[in-house]
């Protein structure tokens, strides 16, 4: 027995565990403050000035809302499936954790004499499991919108599940033609390959492929104009109308948290992930490499975090046909031709 | 040429006259735009030309100047038009200047204004100008249009809207505002009081 645990690496758990902390908390004050920017750029955009009372400039607005969340009274509809109606949220919030596990948000970072991996988990299949657990965002969905037992709440969740599905078809498909390229799943390695000297961020090589990327990310994340689910004109608020207190606030939290982490993933598979442009890592010591380089990954989330707001604020919803005709008729035949295409060119390139 | 061929022909010079008309009319605005269904063109079709254009314009108003202003801290001029809560005035020695002749509660259409007349005292001379003034006078807010009428029938000129609005209340009661709400501070005792509650549209009022 106590070679067992002697055999065990306490250390490696220990920055393991302190990393998901950090990770966990970053995401969720992160998320805390894109409900303020959301409100921000919303109220830009629309020549407003956007929340400025509660703290300098408003800072203090996502405390603010977030109390008022936990203060709310917690409901639970009597004809609801008790035991659902609160696996919904906690499914939501899971899978929007979860995925942050393979993006790496750093280099190694030298600390008490240990070498520490800014990734939770370095596994060879990352993107694989992150289709996995994206795939599984969508019974947050499902389970909150059947559980409600809510017409509204039921529609919103059939379409909801129809439309993750759909998009995330062509989401692989534009992916299989980036890992023609990479020919690794891992995160990591696919970092690695765009910082190597002589070799551009995967962008320049696949822009078709990126494109259809973010669409379908808008998609997942539920975001408009891809926000059917929760359409407040149609469908009053979606899967999450019979909600209130911070299971709602949980449903919310996810969708934020969502959109950071997608906006992370992209910024990883396109853009370099953790990799400033112009600046050779190689020179400087590790541990100021690694600050660097989490202050570029953040710069890049940060834009996509933008644009994914700027889109929300400019583009309306599509309607359920349209949709279906853009994800079915239009995306995937795009991703397909797009696949064929870097094929092909691989194929050239190696003769 | 038959009769037939003499309809067509008039049928046909009838309508090219009634087009000619229709072309020739100038619209009102000039703003009119003829609309082309065509179908979509390739760009258009694909969307994301048109939505770049799109977030291109929301991109501008994000650096615009915002239209609104931070309220309490920041307020916008009054016009000098404007008709806000009613004052009562007082004259340059402080003394109220309302003689309870009743013409701004006939002239008033809502109805809104009410009073009671009182004579004054000997040792009262220092509060009223006259021999008889009011000693209650009402408006109800709720009722009152601001419309002015009772403004311009005022023969002493002791009534003016002045250059607030009336604040909101969660009673009803709150809304009939009596002498004390009205009147306006003493022109002696507190002099930057009294020209604030003034504001411009009193002083202007000869120039309108």
């Amino acid at each position: 027995m106590t070679s067992i645990l002697l055999a065990i690496d306490w250390g490696t758990i220990a920055e393991k565990l302190g990393l998901i902390v950090v990770i966990v908390s970053a995401s969720l004050v992160i998320a805390m403050y894109e409900t303020y920017a959301e409100r921000k750029v919303a109220a830009f955009i629309q020549d407003r000035q956007g929340p400025n009372r509660a703290g300098p400039m408003g800072l203090l607005q996502p405390l603010a809302d977030g109390l008022k969340l936990f203060m709310k009274e917690e409901i639970i509809p009597n004809s609801s499936n008790k035991f659902l109606f609160v696996l919904g949220p906690c499914m939501a919030m899971l899978t929007a954790m979860m995925t942050s596990a393979v993006v790496p948000w750093g280099n190694k970072v030298e600390l008490f004499g240990r070498t520490i991996d800014l990734q939770i988990a370095d596994i060879n299949i990352g993107i694989l499991y992150i289709f996995g657990v994206v795939s599984m965002g969508v019974y947050g969905i499902m389970i909150g919108g059947w559980a409600s037992n809510n017409k509204f709440s039921l529609l919103a969740a059939i379409r909801g599940a129809s439309q993750i599905i759909s998009y995330e078809l062509a989401m692989g498909l534009s992916l299989i033609a980036l890992l023609m390229l990479t020919g690794s799943l891992s995160m990591k390695t696919i970092v690695e390959q765009q910082m190597m000297p002589g070799h551009w961020w995967n962008v320049v090589y696949q822009p078709l492929g990126f494109l259809i990327f973010f669409i379908c990310a808008f998609a997942e994340c539920n975001r408009t104009p891809f926000d059917l689910s929760e359409a407040e004109n149609e469908l009053n608020f979606g899967y999450h109308q019979e909600y209130s207190s911070m299971k709602l606030g949980f449903y919310l939290f996810a969708e934020y948290i969502n959109m950071f982490i997608s906006s992370a993933i992209m910024a990883t598979l396109f853009f370099g992930g953790y990799d400033m442009p112009f600046v050779d890592e190689s020179t400087l010591s590790i541990n100021i490499a690694a600050i660097v380089g989490m202050v570029a990954l953040l710069v890049k989330i940060v834009i996509f975090i933008f644009v994914f707001m700027w889109v929300r604020w400019t583009v309306p919803r599509f309607r359920y046909d349209q949709l279906m005709s853009l994800g079915w008729k239009g995306l995937i035949p795009l991703a397909l031709f797009n696949m064929l295409l870097t094929g092909a060119i691989i194929l050239w390139l190696d003769k | 040429m038959c009769g037939k061929e003499w309809r067509n022909a008039l049928t046909y010079i009838f309508a090219k006259l009634k087009r000619k008309q229709e072309i020739e009319m100038e619209s009102l605005t000039k703003r009119n735009k003829v609309m082309e269904r065509k179908p979509m063109t390739f760009l258009e079709s694909i969307y994301l030309w048109n939505i770049m254009k799109g977030m291109l314009i929301t991109l501008r108003h994000f650096f615009k100047k915002k239209a609104t202003i931070s309220y309490p801290e920041q307020k916008r001029p009054f016009s000098p038009v404007w008709r806000g809560l009613q004052i009562l005035n007082r004259d340059e020695e402080g003394r109220e200047r309302c003689t309870a002749c009743g013409l701004c509660a006939v002239a008033c259409p809502s109805e809104a204004i009410t009073m009671e007349a009182a004579e004054r005292k000997a040792d009262e001379e220092h509060l009223y100008r006259e021999e008889k003034y009011a000693a209650k006078y009402e408006i109800n807010m709720l009722r009152c249009i601001f419309c002015g009428l009772c403004e311009e029938a005022c023969p002493k000129d002791a009534v003016y809207l002045s250059e607030t609005f009336v604040p909101s209340n969660f009673e009803r009661g709150s809304f009939i505002y009596t002498k004390e709400d009205l009147l306006i501070p003493d022109p002696k005792k507190e002099p930057e009081e009294y020209a604030k509650a003034l504001g411009n549209r009193a002083s202007q009022k000869d120039k309108l």
